[in-house]
């Protein structure tokens, strides 16, 4: 698999540990009433679709950037990469 | 039909003739008291034990495909109860107990073959470790052995002793473990489950659960819909798509998992070995193909095949263990979807559904567990109470905290 990095090109997905679905970059807030719940759903549960799927995959042996992938889970084709940091500012993060 | 010497050697002088298709190819009725969704290994036992043990009728298992067509005809047929936990053990002690009657229960053979499983280690660090894990296996009924170096020596002479960086210094030995046919388990169970008048309903797929207040009340299928009083899930690789028709989201994500096989040779290896610095593990099949496999590829996907860099890492580990190992040519290769659990245990349990039951989560590890698990699924469809072997197996652990985390390696699927 490669993974076309937006500021390196092309990498071989060797390069990269893959942290799993995009989702846990929408961390709960640990004050909310429901927060128990709210985490357990966080950590623990996954949609684990079949077909596209965002997911965090980390450069770990390069620039050590986290990247956002979206996957077809059925023929491993990428239709977008991503950096992290934008995906999570598009979703009303700061950072 | 029962199979026995008698009747091949009657069949032979009369030209085979006599024999007959080995379960029936009925259409679906409106309506079943029992519906196991997906014809696995998992899903045919639980068909078989329900009605043979728990004399239960009305019961039909549905399968998308054909039957054993998942995962139960694409493991490496391991067949162990060598693990640590209690949640975990007891269930594997179970299987194993069942595996050694199966044939006879059956009347079907499945070749088991308990040719035992050695696990090697490699540092001091790790035979404790093992003597650990092999007083907790006789503690729950299990056999086990710790073997010494010259012990290891005199049973694979051929593994790479003075490897510089990872030095066999003996291993956990499980005599009872071994391998196993793995259609004919599908095929033994069909047959069986078929005979007590378990209708098997091929190309069948469920495409939605009929919910009303909270209770089950049957499954839309592409042949139609079918009634059902109590709907049992055994469709592990799947689970997360198949729950989802009923609202659910489970703690699992769906990988890939690789296993080869290389070109037949003379008999070299007595049992299953396992490597015990890296993911490796190899058997050699009654045809002589070394069968091996290792690590997940560790991320989600529902494609039955995987990538480069897993062949390369297992090969690797075939190497440091067993040099000879590269002269042999590699015959096939293949990959099934894998059920990873977040702490690497399986799910037997109902779920907030009335009637509605899920099995699942089994990781790499459902082969081996295919009788218990067929078993304390059909006690609990039969009973509404898990089996005494499956008691914390429960789909709630992670949120009471009573998590099953066999390798001690946290929450996260590609850990385990």
């Amino acid at each position: 698999m490669i993974i076309n990095h937006p500021l390196l090109g092309p990498r071989d997905a060797q390069e990269f540990v893959y942290h799993g679905d995009a989702s846990l970059i929408d961390r709960p807030d640990a004050n909310a009433e429901t927060a128990l719940d709210d985490f357990h759903d966080y950590l623990y549960l996954r949609d684990n679709p079949a077909g596209s799927h965002k997911e965090l995959w980390f450069h770990e042996q390069g620039l050590r950037s986290w990247l956002v992938v979206t996957r077809d889970t059925t023929t491993q084709e990428i239709s977008l990469v991503e950096l992290a940091s934008d995906y999570a500012k598009r979703r009303g993060w700061d950072r | 039909m029962r199979y026995s010497a008698l009747k091949v050697l009657m069949e032979g002088l009369r030209g085979h003739t006599g024999w007959k298709p080995a379960w029936r190819d009925p259409a679906p009725q409106t309506d079943y008291d029992y519906v196991i969704v997906g014809g696995g290994g998992h899903g045919l036992a639980t068909a078989h034990y329900l009605a043979k043990v728990y004399k239960k009728a009305r019961i039909a298992v549905l399968e998308k495909g054909w039957i054993g067509s998942g995962n139960v005809g694409r493991n490496t047929t391991i067949i162990r109860s060598n693990y640590l936990l209690d949640g975990n053990e007891p269930l594997y002690e179970f299987s194993l107990k069942l595996w050694e009657g199966l044939e006879q229960d059956l009347n079907y053979n499945a070749m088991v073959s308990q040719r035992g499983i050695l696990n090697l280690c490699h540092s001091d660090a790790q035979r404790d470790a093992y003597r650990r894990r092999g007083n907790a296996m006789i503690l729950n009924g299990a056999d086990a052995e710790l073997l010494d170096e010259t012990q290891v020596r005199e049973m694979a002479p051929f593994l790479d002793f003075e490897n510089a960086r990872f030095p066999i210094k003996g291993g956990l030995l499980q005599r009872r473990g071994g391998t196993v046919r793995h259609d004919a388990v599908a095929w033994g169970y069909a047959r069986s489950a078929d005979s007590y008048g378990v209708d098997i309903i091929q190309n069948c797929e469920v495409t939605g659960f009929k919910i009303e207040k909270g209770a089950i009340k049957g499954v839309e299928t592409s042949r139609g819909y079918i009634g059902a009083k109590k709907v049992g899930v055994a469709v592990a690789g799947n689970s997360s798509r198949v729950m989802a028709m009923a609202g659910l989201r489970l703690p699992i994500e769906s990988h890939v998992l690789q296993a080869f096989v290389s070109e037949g040779l003379k008999p070299v290896i007595p049992g299953v070995i396992t490597f015990g610095a890296g993911h490796f593990y190899v058997s050699q099949s009654d045809k002589g193909g070394l069968v091996f496999g290792g690590d997940i590829d560790g991320y989600n996907s529902y494609a039955q095949r995987g990538n480069l860099p897993v062949v390369e890492d297992v090969l690797e580990g075939g190497m440091a263990l067993m040099p000879m190992i590269g002269r042999a040519r590699l015959l096939r290769m293949w990959g099934g979807l894998m059920d990873m659990s977040m702490d690497g245990s399986p799910f037997i349990d109902h779920t907030p559904i009335d009637g509605l039951y899920f099995n699942g989560g089994w990781c790499y590890g459902g082969f081996k567990a295919t009788p218990a698990s067929g078993y304390v699924f059909a006690h609990l469809l039969a009973t509404d109470t898990p089996h005494e072997t499956a008691t914390m197996l429960r789909l709630d652990r992670f949120r009471s905290g009573a998590m099953i985390d066999e390798k001690g390696a946290g929450a996260q699927p590609n850990l385990h």
